[in-house]
């Protein structure tokens, strides 16, 4: 079990950057350049890692909590999700709520470390990526308990194991709406456009990235490094959930996760290549929206 | 119908300081807020130092759009004068200027705080008796707050996440709802109407070519036709043509980028990306016309320094055909988008009352329906008899401003491609005299942003004893302020692009 942990983890530390190298590519070349090189998210990590850490005197211990505490917990998460047909290395009972306030952990020291500033500014981001985030909570909840009802457990593991290639011949229309929906809750956790513009400089529009404003050095790194993390943990929910065939081959099922996975981020490019950022005003209605959605894909599955 | 005592002119004409004379001061209030109005614009509102005398000459600019012409007021006033702000919000920021240039106080002014945070130019005096031994500090004043236990005070700037100029924004919010936003600049004051005072010297065209960078052509065109003026001299027809493909030049780089900033601030990459490249085009045809990408020793008083051949005219015509098509390209897939569209409208809204009775000029004017351009009110130069539309929005929102700048954009294409078809023959260059003694003129010119007013008074060999610089951006920052009214503090990066003003410009 270790040895299949260990896989896992080495899996998500050397993937992750790269999804946010192909968003990169892909939204240079919508753009008429060439743009950053694939690697570039390498590269960043490696020049934060060597750089001074630069301290407010005005902040805590929380300031440098935020970083860890979001770094740590994506790889934790990422043990209780199959990548791809790969097992999940743990599983048991329950532990999609485990895998969900993970997350809502992460976020509180990130807001916390926010906070922690004094600064007006990232008070503000803080206040909207938790009004947000506890608006797509429901969303997210609610395409789990989708799953859990169509396997029949609440372990992750079982979940997006081999039973759902089968349930989308029995649920298919819940299960799509449900990817919907989880689509856009991965977007707005991963603070991607419409709902928040990662690549902004403008400190009055930033949800996410304003939030860590005063972060330098490794710690920024960490910042950087888990937020790839947790998009590539989020993204292989949604991509297990589309892509749910199971081969006899070790080698094709991890194909077909690793093709899924940089799928999702050219995806997720285009996206953000095709459409401007939503009115800040307008993100939490979009978001009851998917709510609704993500309620209705429960509502189909109940009256089968 | 004018008041009586006023003079009536046309720019690019001048008067002999000898015929204006000054009113009493109740009589030229009355006269100013019956222009203003009857539909005038308060173009320019400075005072004059009086030799030998404690007195100050109070000249106000008013320039009439349906007649075509300026008509000026002056007056004479002590250490005090009674505001006519209230009466006539135009005056708001001239009078606060007047106030910190000569240590004069306007009595009953709502809002009597510095606006460049110098000292003033007599010394020992001060509007707000701050200590005359050392420099106020830019920012040292009252900022207006609003108390309670929900409202939260942000404050943006000097220093800001993009590369852009220096000014600091004071938001009293409400949750994520501005209720004021209060903007002090002053950090880019360099004293240019100081230095200008004993000219024309040799520094005085790079002086003003920077007065604003972006409105290089613009500044100067202005300055020119001041010189040009005084000088009673002639500017011949090639020399017009090509100041005004200059022009427009500056308008079709500054309108690209605007539009690219706007869309980069939605988050709508292609466009972003497409006009930031575009507007290097447009200033590298400048570079070629010039040497300079940004207008820089273009235009010079009596015409144009340097003349474009018909071999480099065509080159340009050849390569804007594909700049065109890749700009029409860019922008029209912009207003296509209906994520963008749905950003931009009902965003930053200004009502037309607003902009009227805030004076606004330019794009921020027209798009509040106000039928304000220079080129078609007061023309000058090439545009004298050949320019008779003028695009216009009804809605004052960010969206109309940016349809507005669509439209110029397009209008200023079929300008430049008509006039490097058919340059007038003839020099381009004939250098005027030396400027007349004791004259008065005023000069309007359209920059991209809106009206540029230069004024100029002589003394008796000829130099400047005063010299007066009105940037659009004095006149639009208060639009500005206007627009984030209960708005999102989030769309305030949109709503500043969208305006788009001149931080030195308005400084000097």
């Amino acid at each position: 079990m270790i040895g299949k942990a260990l896989s896992h983890l080495l899996l998500l530390f050397l993937l992750s950057p790269l999804l946010l190298g192909v968003i990169g590519k892909t939204k240079a070349l919508f753009a008429g350049r060439w743009g950053a090189p694939l690697l570039q998210p390498y590269f960043d990590l490696w020049k934060l890692a060597r750089k001074e850490m630069v301290l407010s005197e005005t902040t805590t211990w929380v300031f440098l909590a935020g970083p860890l505490i979001g770094f740590i917990v994506p790889p934790l998460a990422a043990l209780f999700i199959p990548f791809g047909a790969l097992p999940a290395p743990v599983s048991f009972n329950g532990d999609l709520i485990l895998f969900v306030y993970l997350f809502g952990l992460a976020r509180f020291f990130t807001a916390g470390a926010a906070l922690d500033t004094g600064s007006s500014f990232e008070g503000m981001g803080a206040a909207r990526e938790v009004t947000f985030s506890c608006l797509a909570e429901p969303t997210l909840l609610f395409v789990l308990i989708v799953l859990a009802r169509l396997a029949g457990d609440l372990s992750l593991g079982a979940m997006l194991g081999p039973t759902l290639q089968p349930a989308w011949h029995q649920a298919g229309a819940a299960l799509g709406l449900a990817l919907v929906s989880l689509f856009v809750v991965l977007l707005v956790e991963n603070s991607r456009i419409p709902f928040d513009d990662p690549n902004t400089h403008l400190e009055l529009t930033m949800v996410h990235e304003v939030m860590v404003l005063d972060h330098s050095g490794p710690a920024f790194g960490l910042i950087l490094y888990g937020a790839a993390m947790k998009l590539f943990v989020l993204g292989a929910v949604l991509v297990r959930m589309a892509l749910p065939m199971t081969y006899p081959s070790f080698w094709l099922n991890l194909a077909v996760f690793i093709g899924g996975m940089l799928a999702l981020a050219v995806l997720i490019g285009v996206v953000e290549s095709i459409m401007a950022r939503l009115r800040l005003i307008r993100v939490p209605q979009v978001l009851v929206g998917t709510t609704l959605l993500s309620a209705f894909a429960m509502v189909l599955l109940l009256r089968q | 119908m004018i008041p009586n005592g006023c003079l009536s002119f046309r720019p690019g004409e001048t008067l002999k300081l000898a015929d204006i004379r000054p009113l009493p001061y109740a009589d030229y209030a009355r006269a100013l807020l019956d222009l203003v109005a009857a539909g005038g614009r308060l173009s320019a509102c400075f005072a004059d130092a009086v030799d030998d005398s404690a007195k100050l000459a109070l000249y106000a600019l008013i320039a009439r759009d349906r007649q075509g012409d300026l008509v000026l007021l002056k007056t004479a006033i002590g250490e005090s004068f009674p505001s006519l702000t209230p009466e006539c919000p135009q005056l708001h920021l001239f009078e606060r200027e007047i106030a910190e240039q000569y240590g004069v106080i306007a009595d009953g002014h709502p809002w009597f705080k510095p606006v460049r945070f110098h000292q003033a130019w007599i010394s020992g005096r001060d509007a707000w008796n701050r200590p005359s031994d050392r420099r106020p500090l830019v920012g040292e004043m009252d900022f207006y707050r609003i108390d309670g236990d929900e409202v939260h005070e942000v404050a943006v700037g000097p220093v800001h996440a993009g590369v852009i100029e220096p000014g600091h924004f004071r938001f009293q919010c409400h949750g994520e709802e501005v209720m004021h936003l209060e903007i002090s600049l002053g950090y880019q004051h360099r004293g240019i109407e100081r230095l200008l005072i004993g000219g024309p010297r040799k520094a005085t065209p790079f002086q003003l070519e920077t007065a604003a960078g972006d409105t290089s052509t613009g500044h100067m065109t202005a300055y020119c036709q001041v010189i040009e003026a005084l000088a009673g001299a002639e500017v011949p027809p090639r020399g017009e043509a090509l100041r005004s493909v200059g022009q427009e030049l500056e308008r079709l780089a500054n309108h690209v980028g605007d539009l690219g900033a706007i869309a980069g601030d939605v988050g709508f990459l292609p466009t972003s990306a497409y006009c930031g490249r575009l507007r290097g085009d447009y200033l590298n045809f400048t570079s070629e016309l010039c040497g300079n990408r940004f207008g820089r020793g273009l235009v010079r008083p009596g015409g144009t320094l340097i003349d474009c051949g018909r071999e480099l005219a065509d080159l340009i015509l050849k390569r804007l055909e594909s700049v065109e098509y890749n700009t029409r390209g860019a922008i029209e897939l912009m207003f296509d988008t209906p994520s963008v569209l749905g950003r931009m409208e009902g965003v930053g809204l200004v009502s037309q009352e607003a902009a009227e009775q805030l004076g606004l000029v330019g794009v921020a004017a027209r798009a509040c329906g106000l039928r304000r351009d220079i080129r078609l009110t007061h023309p000058t130069g090439a545009w004298r008899g050949n320019f008779d539309t003028i695009p216009q929005e009804t809605d004052g929102d960010v969206n109309a401003r940016a349809q507005i700048r669509r439209r110029e954009l397009y209008a200023a294409l079929g300008w430049v491609k008509k006039q490097l078809k058919k340059l007038p023959e003839g020099p381009h260059l004939i250098p005027p005299g030396k400027p007349g003694a004791n004259l008065f003129t005023a000069a309007l010119v359209e920059g991209w942003r809106g009206e540029l007013v230069h004024v100029a008074l002589t003394d008796d060999t000829g130099r400047f004893r005063r010299y007066k610089i009105v940037d659009p951006s004095f006149h639009n920052w208060n639009g500005l302020a206007m627009a984030l009214r209960n708005e999102q503090i989030s769309d305030f990066p949109l709503c500043n692009k969208s305006f788009n003003l001149s931080y030195c410009g308005f400084d000097l």
